[in-house]
Formats: structure tokens, C-alpha cells, sequence
């Protein structure tokens, strides 16, 4: 019983860990507090800024421009991914174009995005979802095509049409690697909307506001805002791991 | 509609059901494929009568499931015609058990949405359907919980079902690509059974490929025996002992006889 509460928690050690190392460093003077608040104040400025306080909103700006750049790819990158994947020769004419821009750094191409879309916020999310839209497309095509053999051939001889064996077995074969692409999708947009906000002259948003407080070495604030978007980062991802157990409910058995 | 499963199989009933079916009478003429360059089958010749059960056997790699995946339409071949009846595949029906359950079925669907899902593409009503199943269910003396997912159920139990949606349709020929070959013993024994039912009751015309031998001999009809490639027709012999056969038929003469034929016929092409 001690053991089973012991296990239970273990994944609160690491974080408690990290916040004791954090604040012995900051009470020993090996680092200036100048540079590095107190976590006990940084949690602080946190549940400030969130409760009433300014951050709430910039952390509202980042959300929506990850989700206007991530549901942009998702819409488009899904259905072209399905539809590329499910015609090998068409793949094959772009898979260089996909796995070349997929490669590129996205945020090398923020100054290329800035001529075409200007210093808007529509350049943000335009840059964001290009990034997450090749990694969404590029596992909804692959899922299409790495999609069990044995479950077409079930459907084929039990007289399935074409069509048929793409909606009844195709698609739901490339559920789980189209969740794993949404997953990578999102996570990607938010990278990417941090990286603009930060860079695209903006008056909101997470990104904005980490460079703003380190500009005025506002560090309490800057921490604040930075786990601030490390825990979005991880509540989407959770997010989309819960969604995808529930719908792609066979994944792994 | 035959629903002759619904009612418990007898032998008397099965002759009388196969009696009504239109012969279907397998013919293949000059099947020729090759794999990788080398004839896996050259100018093959098979005939085979209708209303009997099938096993192939042969030598490792000599393409028995290869035969019956051809016959099926899974694979292309490079020449020759496979007939049923004088008819192509297409205006035939047929159920494929594949040895790998858990491939097969899909899991995305509940159980009885598995079974019933060659009905929904033959475009059957609701009703028909649920007729068809109960039909199977009563048939098969299902146990366990059709509303589960395939992976929530055990292996034989996942056999079981992927036989019964090969067979909902009624399909005119069922293939068997070594269908026990990852069940335990228990469950080859009852679903052995049960595709005897099936055919005493229906007649349907069965194609198994295996690798036991006794399991290939206590079913047939006749035992297709293969050469090594490319491969020939080594023998085909006749097992005409009635049916039901049951535990007792594998130490009557009749069948231990044709037993060590067939092993006879499979070690002289084995060395050959």
C-alpha cells in the first residue's frame, strides 16, 4: 500500500526536484537573482498574471493563433494527405518538395513570409501553418500508405469497390499515424507562433511577451510566461494523446 | 435466400442443401506465374468438384497459399483461367479466411459489425442482416459477446468470428489459408467442428490450405498434394470416409492409411 502510494508519486519528483535545485541555486547566489527569480515568486507572477493580470491575455493571443494556424493544416493537410497517400505516383511527384520544405527550418522562411504577408498577424498564423500543414500532410499521406495490406485484401475479396475499401478500411488504417501528424502539427504551430510573436513585431501574444519582459529584465515575469508556454506545449499534447486513445481506441492492441 | 444454417446441421439436411446449389465445378486451365523470374506455376491444371473440401498440401515455398490467393483474386497471375462453373470470379461469391485473424478483422468495428460487413456491401437490409446473423450466431454456438472489439477477444474467438463473416454472405467457395495454424489445440478441435457443420449443412465448396497433415486428411474430401516448384499436381487422393468424422476417425485403417500416402507422396517430393 505504501509502495502503490510511493509510484503514484513519482512523476511529481522531477518537477519538485527541479524547483528545490532551482531555488537552492538562486538562495546559495550561484546565480544572480537578477537573472533568476525565486520559483516560489516566478509561481507567483504567475498565478497573477493569469488570475486578473495581463498574461492571461497574451496567453489567450497564442492560443488562438495556434489554433487558427493548426485547424488551417489540419483542414487542408489531412484530406491532401489521404488523397496523395492513396495515389502513390502523385506522392511520389511531390514527396521531394514535402521532405525538403519539411526539413527546411520554418522559421528560416519568417522573413520570406514577411514580404508576401507584411508585418500582420496574418503572417503569423500563415507561417505557423505552413509548418504544421507538411507535417500533418506528410503522416496522413504515409498512414495511407503503410496501411495493412492483409485489411485491403480482406475487403477486396469480400467484394469491396475501390471506393469502398478507402472509406471502410483506408481511412481508419491511417487513423493513428494521422493523430501522430496532428500531434507533431500542433505542437509545430505553437513553436512557430512563439518564434513570430517574438520576431514579427507584435503587441501580444506569449512570444511577445518573453522578449518584452527580458528586454526590461522583467525575469519574474519572463519565467513566468515562459512555463507558461511550456505548460500549453504539454496540455495539447496530452490533449491530442487523450483524443487519439479514444477514437483510435484498437492503436497498440 | 438459404438459411440453412439456422437450422442444426444433419447429414441428410446438408445433401439436400447441396443438391439445390448450381454446380460449381473449379477449373484451372494453363495457370502460369512467376516470381521474381523463376515459374512458380507453369501451365497448371486443377479440377476440382464442387461441394467437396479441399486441402492442399506440399513442400515448403511450392505456393500453396499462393494457388488458393490466385483462385481468390488477391494475386495477379501472368496466364491461364481459373473458372467457377463455367463462371469468372466476379459472378461468384466467396469467403477468405486468412491464418492471421488479427490482420484481418478490423478492429475498428465491434464483432458483429465485422460479421456483418460483406452483408452490408451486398447492400442487405437491416433486418436481413440481423436475420443473417442470428442465423450464424445459432450455427456457430457463440458464447462470448459479439459487441466487444475483435482485440478484446481470444484468438480462437477471433478466428471463429472472421469465419463467420467469411461465410455470412453464403459464399459459393470459402478459402482457408492455414486457418488454425496460430490457434491452440482446443480451438482448432471445436472450429474443425464447426466448418464440418458448415459444410454437411451447406455444402459449401472448401479450399484449406495447411501444414498438418492429419488436420489437411481428417477434413477432406480429397488432399491436393504439390510438387515442389515449379509446381506440379503430385497426387490427388480421395478421402471418402463419411461424415461426421469425429475423434474416432483419426485411428480408423481408412484414415491412417491415407495418411502415410500423403506423408509417402510429400517426403518423395520433399527429396526430390
Amino acid at each position: 500500500m505504501a509502495l502503490d502510494r510511493m509510484i503514484g508519486f513519482l512523476p511529481a519528483l522531477g518537477p519538485i526536484l527541479l524547483f528545490v535545485v532551482w531555488d537552492l541555486t538562486v538562495r546559495a547566489r550561484l546565480v544572480s537573482p537578477v537573472l533568476l527569480p525565486l520559483p516560489g515568486a516566478t509561481l507567483a507572477t504567475l498565478a497573477q498574471g493569469l488570475f486578473g493580470g495581463t498574461l492571461l491575455t497574451d496567453f489567450g493571443y497564442t492560443v488562438l493563433r495556434t489554433f487558427e494556424a493548426f485547424g488551417i493544416a489540419a483542414v487542408f493537410g489531412v484530406p491532401l494527405g489521404i488523397l496523395f497517400g492513396s495515389n502513390q505516383r502523385a506522392y511520389r511527384s511531390i514527396e521531394f518538395l514535402v521532405d525538403f520544405f519539411r526539413s527546411t527550418p520554418s522559421s528560416a522562411l519568417i522573413p520570406l513570409f514577411m514580404m508576401i504577408f507584411g508585418v500582420t498577424d496574418l503572417n503569423k498564423v500563415a507561417i505557423a501553418a505552413f509548418a504544421s500543414i507538411l507535417v500533418i500532410f506528410f503522416n496522413s499521406a504515409y498512414g495511407v500508405m503503410n496501411a495493412r495490406k492483409q485489411r485491403v485484401m480482406a475487403a477486396r475479396v469480400m467484394g469491396a469497390s475501390p471506393w469502398q475499401i478507402f472509406r471502410d478500411v483506408l481511412i481508419w488504417e491511417s487513423l493513428q499515424p494521422i493523430f501522430v501528424g496532428l500531434r507533431s502539427g500542433v505542437s509545430m504551430a505553437l513553436v512557430i507562433v512563439i518564434v513570430a510573436e517574438m520576431f514579427i513585431g507584435s503587441d501580444n501574444g506569449l512570444g511577445h511577451r518573453i522578449i518584452d519582459s527580458q528586454q526590461v529584465l522583467n525575469v519574474r515575469d519572463m519565467y513566468a510566461s515562459i512555463i507558461c508556454a511550456g505548460a500549453l506545449g504539454y496540455a495539447l499534447n496530452i490533449f491530442f494523446l487523450v483524443l487519439e486513445r479514444r477514437i483510435v481506441h484498437w492503436s497498440g492492441r | 435466400m438459404n438459411s440453412s444454417l439456422a437450422t442444426p446441421a444433419r447429414p441428410q439436411q446438408g445433401q439436400a442443401a447441396s443438391a439445390l446449389r448450381t454446380p460449381m465445378d473449379i477449373s484451372i486451365r494453363g495457370l502460369t506465374k512467376y516470381f521474381v523470374g523463376q515459374p512458380l506455376y507453369d501451365n497448371f491444371d486443377l479440377d476440382i468438384p464442387a461441394a467437396k473440401i479441399v486441402s492442399v498440401f506440399g513442400p515448403n515455398g511450392c505456393g500453396k497459399s499462393t494457388l488458393i490467393n490466385m483462385m481468390a483474386g488477391l494475386i495477379a497471375y501472368d496466364a491461364g483461367t481459373i473458372l467457377f462453373g463455367g463462371r469468372g470470379l466476379g459472378e461468384i461469391k466467396i469467403g477468405y479466411v486468412f491464418q492471421n485473424y488479427r490482420e484481418a478483422l478490423f478492429p475498428w468495428l465491434r464483432t458483429v459489425d465485422n460479421i456483418a460487413y460483406p452483408l452490408k456491401l451486398e447492400g442487405r437490409s437491416k433486418a436481413d442482416v440481423a436475420h443473417r446473423i442470428e442465423a450464424l450466431v445459432a450455427s456457430f454456438d457463440v458464447k462470448f459477446d459479439l459487441h466487444r472489439y475483435p482485440y478484446e477477444l481470444s484468438g480462437g474467438q477471433q478466428q471463429t468470428a472472421s469465419i463467420m463473416r467469411a461465410l455470412a454472405p453464403e459464399p459459393d467457395v470459402l478459402f482457408l489459408d492455414e486457418p488454425f495454424s496460430a490457434l491452440d489445440f482446443e480451438m482448432t478441435l471445436f472450429i474443425r467442428e464447426k466448418l464440418q457443420e458448415v459444410f454437411m449443412a451447406t455444402g459449401t465448396t472448401m479450399m484449406l490450405v495447411s501444414h498438418d497433415l492429419e488436420e489437411a486428411v481428417y477434413l477432406a474430401d480429397l488432399i491436393l498434394l504439390l510438387t515442389k516448384r515449379p509446381t506440379r499436381i503430385a497426387e490427388i487422393l480421395p478421402f471418402d470416409e463419411a461424415r461426421p468424422r469425429t475423434i474416432a476417425t483419426l485411428s480408423e485403417a481408412a484414415f491412417i492409411h491415407t495418411k502415410a500416402r500423403s506423408m509417402e507422396i510429400f517426403q518423395r517430393e520433399v527429396r526430390r
